[in-house]
């Protein structure tokens, strides 16, 4: 079963149906009153990053200005503290790319090895594992960071990397995943033939794993890029800032200086168009049946 | 089975770095909470740390900023995960009527939300709620009702649990959809061959059917509740309503950063992840009785 967002093939045709043109009129605008719903307030930053300083609060909000409001924000942005704004982009990407590949990396082989292996100590280590899908990440951001700050690490590119890299939840996720789809006869056959346990997870183990890979990096990537408290926490130098915390900071700001509210629209509006234009790209390749625990071997 | 070293190679980069990441900052915190900043009376007035059993416990759980901070998360979650679960639910169901027109526009729409990280969404709700440029309040006076102020005492949960709703209700769509998905073509055949209307297939077949989809939605739904911190927190500096202790996150960070009190922090800190660990524990339990009640 693998439903993505894209696909919506033709439900089985050609059956009879008694469905009349009212009964489907319902969902349809019930649907589309959703899609509104979601759609509105990225409609409107879109719109309001049009408007100039002064434009933003005394013009009607879904009318778009053309006086050139776009333009000012835009290169005032990111003139804004030379240009510091392409700075968070690059370490939000920093953060968000290396984070999840890493995540992905060390969450599918060990979820592989729990799977597929009975050693001494696997309980203890799943059982620390299902505790922490259920403690909050964001409870020991604070910890963490009175731990990194005696290690000297805080303020570092470092000190949001390595906390990002540990995702119980995807460890728990690749457990699942890898004991529906990795044979054990295939394991099995390449043992007899006397291959090695490093060949075998890499030729037999991980390659069926790859869809339940890509669907695991987006979602932890997505988490990386949302994340707020922990960079907020761990990061001083505002050179080292995502996104996230930079726009935050920058809103701040505007309670004593309202002219920078239109610069953090636009920023707001530059920040959602990657990941949706990332959305839209990837869409066919996420396998949400593995989140929802509807593959079971 | 050989005797093999390989599994423990495997599982020893997620072991080592849940142990210093997860396992070491929860023993971290624990010691903490347990431990103060006092003045010793040794005549100097210097302060140490002392070691001063369950005060700090004691005195979080009866502070009324954590107190009230509480209490506002539970309303926070009783009107987050109802709501979006419900809207989650139906999207997901409707979605899967046939002939409904535009289904790709309206599932990849409602989806969106998701791809936009909570601090841009508060940011973004912030100033559709903001005096000035909100939309809603010039909608509002252009149809000459009266105009709300969304970011006032009295409404402010409701914005704050609306930009969560706003967040969370495509990624579950998405779930509960892909398992509608999963259910066999046949049963609806069968039902519609017994002349079940398509209100009917929903509530009675396919509902039952991915109660385990919803009973795991509902679990995380309730472990995002109890970590709300980047909603409340932006738009903090836009409304007045929304003080430094807003929700217990908040009450950490203003103890542990701004006000130098590290074992209060830890203390709070313990008892949220306690708390939570009960109650998603709890929720689990519960709900997967009642799926499998239905089941049968």
């Amino acid at each position: 079963m693998t439903t993505t967002l894209v696909d919506a093939p033709a439900k089985t045709a050609g059956k009879v149906s008694r469905t009349t043109t009212k009964s489907r009129m319902l969902p349809t605008i019930i649907l589309i009153l959703g899609a509104f719903y979601c759609l509105v307030p990225v409609l409107w930053v879109a719109v309001a990053a049009t408007k100039g300083p002064t434009e933003l609060f005394t013009t009607f909000s879904f009318w778009p200005s053309v006086h050139g409001g776009f333009w000012y924000n835009l290169t005032h942005l990111l003139d804004f503290r030379d240009g510091i704004f392409w700075r968070w982009a690059l370490n939000s990407l920093i953060y968000a790319g290396l984070g999840s590949v890493l995540s992905v990396a060390v969450s599918t082989i060990a979820g592989y090895a729990l799977a597929k292996y009975r050693f001494p100590g696997r309980e203890v280590i799943f059982l620390t594992i299902l505790a922490g899908v259920l403690v909050p990440q964001i409870t020991l951001a604070v910890p963490q960071y009175l731990l990194l700050s005696k290690l000297g690490l805080v303020n570092s590119y470092l000190s949001v990397l390595l906390p990002s890299i540990i995702s119980p939840y995807g460890i728990y996720l690749s457990r699942i995943y890898a004991a529906a789809v990795v044979s054990d006869d295939l394991l099995e056959a390449g043992r007899i033939d006397g291959a090695g346990e490093y060949r075998l997870a890499w030729s037999v183990g991980l390659r069926p794993m790859v869809p339940g890979m890509v669907t695991l990096l987006l979602l932890q990537f997505v988490a990386i890029w949302n994340n707020f408290l922990l960079p907020y926490l761990m990061i001083a130098n505002d050179r080292r800032f995502p996104m996230t915390v930079g726009l935050y900071t920058m809103l701040n700001q505007g309670a004593s200086q309202p002219a920078l509210y239109s610069l953090v629209v636009m920023g707001v509006f530059l920040s959602v168009l990657p990941l949706i234009a990332l959305f839209l790209f990837l869409q066919r390749y996420w396998r949400l049946d593995l989140v929802s625990g509807a593959t079971k071997g | 089975m050989r005797r093999t070293s390989a599994p423990y190679v495997f599982v020893a980069p997620a072991v080592i770095l849940l142990a210093i990441f997860l396992l070491v900052p929860i023993g971290y915190t624990v010691w903490l909470s347990l431990r103060a900043s006092r003045v010793t009376g040794d005549g100097l007035g210097l302060r140490h740390e002392v070691f001063v059993a369950f005060d700090n416990y004691k005195s979080v759980l009866t502070a009324p900023d954590y107190v009230h901070g509480l209490l506002r998360m539970l309303g926070y979650g009783a009107i987050v995960v109802p709501v979006m679960l419900g809207l989650a639910l139906s999207f997901a169901l409707l979605l899967d009527v046939p002939r409904v027109r535009l289904t790709r526009f309206s599932r990849i729409s409602i989806f969106l939300p998701y791809a936009v990280p909570g601090v841009i969404a508060s940011l973004l709700w912030g100033f559709l709620y903001l005096p000035g440029v909100s939309p809603i309040r010039d909608a509002a006076s252009a149809l000459s009702l009266p105009v709300p102020d969304l970011l006032s005492p009295n409404t402010v949960l409701f914005s704050v649990a609306n930009i969560g709703i706003w967040g969370g209700v495509g990624f579950n769509m998405i779930v509960l959809y892909t398992a509608v998905r999963g259910i066999p073509q046949e049963l609806y055949d069968a039902a519609r061959v017994d002349g079940a209307s398509e209100v009917q297939i929903a509530l009675r077949v396919k509902l039952p059917l991915i109660t385990p989809a919803l009973v795991m939605a509902g679990v995380f739904a309730i472990i995002a509740t109890l970590q709300v911190y980047n909603e409340p927190a932006t738009l903090a500096p836009l409304s007045d309503s929304i003080s430094s202790s807003w929700v217990p996150l908040m009450a950490i960070y203003r103890d542990a950063f701004v006000n130098n009190d590290i074992y209060s922090a830890a203390a709070a800190s313990v008892v949220l992840a306690l708390g939570t660990l009960v109650v998603s524990a709890a929720a689990l339990r519960v709900l997967q009785k009642r799926a499998f009640g239905l089941d049968r």
